[in-house]
C-alpha cells in the first residue's frame, strides 16, 4: 500500500491510472444499472428474485 | 490498459464467488419467502406482478413453461379460469419458470451482480491504494454493505411482491442518490482528517433520510408483517455476508496479482 509495487499496473501514469479506475467504476454501475434497474420485463423477470432479494426498488 | 484489464479479471473471478455464495443463501433465506409472498399475491388476484407463484394445481404448474410465453395478457377477473390463475402473464412478457430455471437464472443474476459491484469496489479502493489483504477487504465489505445495503434500506426497506411502493422510478432516484451520498460520506471520513470534512460527511449521510424515500399513497398489503420482517432481516444478513466476501476475496485476489503474495498463504496474512 506504501510502495508503488503493490499497486495494479505501477507503470501507468497517473493521468491513465484514473481513466482505467473510471472506466472500471463506469462499467461495474452500468452493469448494476441494467441488472438491477432497467425497466425492460424481460430483465425484470429474469432477475426477479435477485432484485427482491438486493433490495433493489422493484415493481 | 494493463491496469483495467487487471481490474476488470479480479472483479470477474471475486463476482463469480461471491455471487454463487449470494446465490446459495437466497436459496434458503430469501426465495422461500418471496415464493410465500407470492401466494398472497396469487390469492389478492395476482395484479401488479409477473410470476405464476405455487400454482394451486400441478398440471397447471407443468403447463406453465410452454404457457407463460404465448399467454395472452387477460386480467380477466371475472372468470378465474385455472389456465388464468396459474399463469397471469399480463402484458409483462417472458419470465423463467419456476423451479430449476428461476434459480439458475437467480445465480446468474448473482453472479452479474456481484461482478458489478465488484467493479466498482475494485476501482474505487485502488484510488484509496487498493486491498491489499483478506483483512482490509473485510472492511470494504463492510462499508460497501453500508452504502448499498443499509443507508438505501432504511428509507425502501426490501419489499415482498405484493407491498405498495411508491412510483418505481422515484424510488431508484432515492436509492442511487442515498447510495451515492452515503459513499461520499463514509469516503471523506475515512481519508480526510478533517473535522469540518466529518461533519460535512455526517449531513451527508443524514441527508436523503431528512429528505425521506419516495413513500406509496397506501400502506394496505395482505403480506403479514411477521412475514416482511423476517425478509428484511433475511436480506440484510444475506447481503451482509456477500459484501464480506466480495472484500475478503478481492483482498486475496489481488494479493495474488501484485505478486505481494507468493504463495496463497501470505495473501491470507
Amino acid at each position: 500500500m506504501t510502495t508503488a509495487t503493490v499497486s495494479l499496473g505501477a507503470s501507468v501514469s497517473s493521468q491513465s491510472r484514473f481513466m482505467q479506475l473510471a472506466l472500471a467504476a463506469l462499467l461495474g454501475t452500468f452493469i448494476i444499472g441494467f441488472v438491477g434497474f432497467s425497466h425492460i420485463d424481460a430483465v425484470h423477470n429474469a432477475g426477479h428474485d435477485n432484485r427482491h432479494s438486493m433490495a433493489f426498488p422493484c415493481h | 490498459m494493463n491496469l483495467f484489464r487487471n481490474v476488470v479479471f479480479i472483479a470477474a473471478i471475486t463476482g463469480l464467488v461471491a455471487g454463487v455464495v449470494l446465490a446459495c443463501m437466497q436459496a434458503y433465506a430469501t426465495v422461500p419467502l418471496i415464493l410465500k409472498a407470492e401466494v398472497y399475491e396469487q390469492a389478492e388476484g395476482g395484479h401488479s406482478h409477473d410470476h405464476a407463484a405455487a400454482p394451486a394445481d400441478a398440471a397447471g404448474g407443468n403447463a406453465m413453461s410452454s404457457a407463460a410465453p404465448a399467454a395472452s395478457n387477460t386480467m380477466s377477473a371475472a372468470t378465474p379460469a385455472p389456465a388464468a390463475a396459474a399463469a397471469p402473464a399480463e402484458d409483462e412478457g417472458w419470465a423463467p419458470a419456476d423451479g430449476f430455471e428461476r434459480f439458475a437464472f437467480n445465480v446468474v443474476s448473482n453472479v452479474v451482480t456481484g461482478i458489478g459491484f465488484a467493479l466498482i469496489l475494485v476501482a474505487v479502493s485502488e484510488f484509496a491504494g487498493g486491498i491489499g489483504n483478506w483483512r482490509q477487504g473485510v472492511f470494504w465489505g463492510l462499508a460497501g454493505f453500508a452504502v448499498f445495503t443499509l443507508a438505501p434500506g432504511l428509507g425502501l426497506p426490501p419489499e415482498l411482491p405484493a407491498m405498495p411502493a411508491a412510483d418505481l422510478t422515484q424510488r431508484q432516484i432515492w436509492w442511487v442518490a442515498t447510495v451515492i451520498a452515503t459513499a461520499i460520506g463514509l469516503g471523506l471520513i475515512a481519508f480526510r482528517k478533517s473535522l469540518p470534512l466529518a461533519i460535512l460527511a455526517v449531513l451527508l449521510i443524514v441527508a436523503p433520510h431528512i429528505v425521506g424515500a419516495p413513500q406509496p399513497d397506501s400502506f394496505e398489503t395482505p403480506i403479514p408483517e411477521g412475514l416482511h420482517h423476517q425478509f428484511v432481516v433475511a436480506v440484510t444478513l444475506t447481503n451482509l455476508v456477500f459484501w464480506l466476501v466480495l472484500g475478503a476475496v478481492v483482498g486475496v485476489v489481488r494479493g495474488r496479482f501484485t505478486g505481494t503474495a507468493t504463495s496463497l498463504r501470505d495473501s491470507f496474512a
